[in-house]
């Protein structure tokens, strides 16, 4: 413990620096009217500064660009309370009951416990990755090709499995990115593989194309002809402060979102978008009132938003530990930190010791920073939703063109996306979810190089895979999920993903 | 009854086929030493199942007549005029292509007053790029006459 203490202490002496200290509050700005604006995520925000941060040190750029990742958590909020329209995917959930509270009036307590919700499990999540990660660093050690694939396995299976809808249909997307992963030069052998003469192909689909035109790109053109946005509330400063009654209401809410938000964080995953999805669940499954969900209760704001929050942490735990991205976010990070010689893993810690704990530190001060910009400035940042939605798409598509050409300076990388945009667009209409896609694209060479050496130190046995320990055991969490689904399938009433009627899940938003 | 699981199940289905087909030019190596080809045509035959699986299960999905397609030819001007930056990037360099392409969507598409269209665009094409290229240092390509 003193030792966690003295690292702790180090870390705060490098997050305190000026210069650390205005990124961070950049990062934070950015990120807050990231997830204010709808359409542009976390994922187009980062992609969009990336960059820009090659010119910094590596501490600078990973601390700004966390706090874009952060901000956005926090600001999506704004936008599912005030106009029912998630800012980003892990504000879905707040929409419903976020929406109602403001409808009554209560718009600035529904903000208040969103950002409250936010900070403790913000700080609470950033204490559990300070003791988890050096452990699990140290554990990651004992990892083969073997335990690397297995847990990779395990973490497309929890996504298509909590995505909400047909887990056969999920795990198809994640098969289609494993897919289109499969772009470019093979890592072992050199083969150029459905590249078609390209060369720009030859590394691959990058994953900032495909999620930006997943998630930004095919956003805008399903909401495309929409008209005036709707009516913006916006609460005054003294409206902020919740009442007695919704503090107690809001007090175990945040505690188990918190927690579960950090568990399900740590699964490689689209982490935060299924911890506020798990975590609504939750809350309405434990409340006295189930009928008030939907109404504006209280829990249906703090659960959510402390779960996705803590999830932003969970999520580097794996990212800092094992050097395995758990989203398309993290991936987006650790290739920033790659750009400046850094490899995330296991010997992250021991090696770069005053990137890791500054990173720490990083996260308690911008939660801080996030809290002091979010309550009193929410009216300001509001006025952002007043641009009208004729002038505000062009814009998100200008900044999703800038964001994509920016990585590699490359115009095959906007045809990318734009032809992931396209996809998405009828994948979407289809109902099929695209979250998968982007994962799969993600972890595929890892996977697949993972796989390769398993079977070459095999000598050809796939039952390597059973007879070690740790992937053994996480192939039986795999094997219990897909039955826990089947199971479920055949009795359609015990899953308790469906009891969340389909407006619910902001599919009708 | 055509739903939209029936459709998505169908694409899966050629799409796993037509990996499989392209990947004969690829060596698939042994149990031992997989080849370039092993991985992709594995993950072929798993889509192709799982293609075949929402086929299967797709008959009480939503009917595709019932899908709204209101917004389609919004969007369709959308990705026209999206192909179009990625056309001009480089050859009529990033101001001119995006204040062309804002223009065009916010005052023909959007049907709003001309000069308050050009303004925004000239303002978001110029000032984006002065943002990124000059402050923050992000390359963005020039066309002709250096702009």
């Amino acid at each position: 413990m003193a030792e966690t203490l003295q690292n702790l202490a180090l870390g705060f002496s490098v997050a305190l620096q000026p210069s650390v200290l205005l990124y961070a509050f950049v990062g934070c700005v950015v990120g807050t009217l990231v997830g204010v604006l709808p359409g542009v995520g976390p994922l187009a925000g980062i992609s969009l500064l990336l960059p820009a941060t090659f010119g910094l040190t590596a501490t600078n750029a990973i601390v700004m660009l966390a706090g874009i990742y952060y901000g956005a958590m926090y600001g999506g909020s704004t936008t599912s309370i005030l106009m029912r329209i998630p800012g980003e995917a892990a504000s879905v959930m707040t929409c419903i009951d976020g929406y109602a509270m403001a409808r009554k009036g209560r718009a600035g307590a529904a903000l208040a416990i969103a950002a409250i919700g936010s900070f403790i499990a913000g700080t609470g999540s950033v204490i559990a990755l300070m003791l988890l990660a050096p452990p699990l660093a140290n554990f990651a050690l004992r990892f083969g090709p073997p335990e690397y694939f297995t847990l990779l396995l395990l973490g497309l299976l929890v996504l298509a499995y909590m995505s909400g809808g047909s887990m056969v249909k999920s795990l198809a997307m994640a098969v289609l990115g494993l897919l289109l992963g499969m772009v470019g030069i093979d890592q072992m052998s050199g083969y150029f593989r459905f590249a078609y003469g390209v060369m720009e192909l030859g590394d691959g689909l990058g994953v900032v194309p495909i999620a930006v035109g997943l998630f930004g790109i095919a956003e805008v053109l399903a909401t495309a002809g929409q008209e005036v946005p709707p009516k913006v509330l916006k609460p005054k400063l003294r409206e902020l402060l919740p009442s007695r009654q919704e503090w107690r209401d809001s007090v175990m809410p945040i505690g188990r979102g918190t927690v579960l938000g950090f568990l399900i964080g740590i699964i490689p995953g689209s982490a935060h978008i299924i911890s506020s999805f798990v975590s609504y669940a939750v809350e309405r499954r434990l409340s006295r009132h189930p009928e008030e969900f939907g109404q504006g209760a209280v829990a249906g704001v703090a659960g959510p938003e402390s779960a996705n929050n803590s999830a932003t942490s969970g999520a580097f735990v794996p990212m800092l530990a094992l050097g395995v991205p758990s989203g398309p976010i993290p991936a987006v990070m650790m290739a920033a930190l790659m750009v400046h010689g850094v490899s995330p893993g296991p010997l992250l810690i021991t090696q770069q010791p005053e990137l890791f704990w500054g990173f720490i530190a990083f996260m308690y001060v911008g939660n801080l920073m996030l809290l002091a910009l979010n309550l009193p400035m929410v009216g300001i940042f509001v006025n952002v939703l007043r641009v009208p939605y004729s002038f505000l798409y062009p814009s998100i598509i200008m900044f999703c063109v800038v964001g994509v050409y920016a990585v590699n300076g490359s115009v095959v990388d906007v045809w990318i996306a734009l032809i992931m945009g396209a996809l998405g667009y009828i994948l979407r209409k289809l109902g099929f979810e695209t979250a998968p896609i982007v994962l799969g694209a993600i972890l595929a060479p890892m996977i697949e190089l993972a796989l390769r050496q398993s079977l070459a130190m095999s000598d050809g046995q796939y039952t390597i895979f059973i007879s070690r320990p740790i992937s053994g055991t996480l192939l039986a969490f795999g094997a219990a999920l897909l039955l826990l689904n089947l199971v479920s399938w055949m009795v359609r009433g015990l899953d308790w993903r469906r009891r969340i009627p389909l407006d619910e899940k902001g599919e009708n938003l | 009854m055509l739903t939209t699981d029936r459709i998505g199940g169908s694409a899966l289905c050629l799409l796993a086929l037509f990996v499989m087909w392209e990947s004969r030019t690829l060596p698939l190596g042994t149990w031992r030493q997989p080849g370039p080809a092993y991985f992709p045509v594995l993950l072929a035959a798993l889509l192709l199942i799982l293609g075949a699986l929402v086929w299967a299960m797709g008959g009480g999905a939503a009917p595709v007549a019932g899908v709204g397609w209101g917004e389609a030819r919004q969007a369709l001007v959308i990705l026209a005029v999206s192909a179009f930056i990625c056309f001009g990037l480089e050859r009529l360099g990033y101001r001119l292509t995006m204040l062309a392409a804002l223009l065009f969507l916010v005052w023909l598409v959007e049907r709003k007053n001309l000069l308050a269209a050009a303004v925004f665009a000239f303002a978001l094409s110029f000032g984006s790029y002065y943002l990124f290229d000059t402050l923050l240092r992000v390359p963005l390509p020039r066309g002709p006459f250096g702009i």
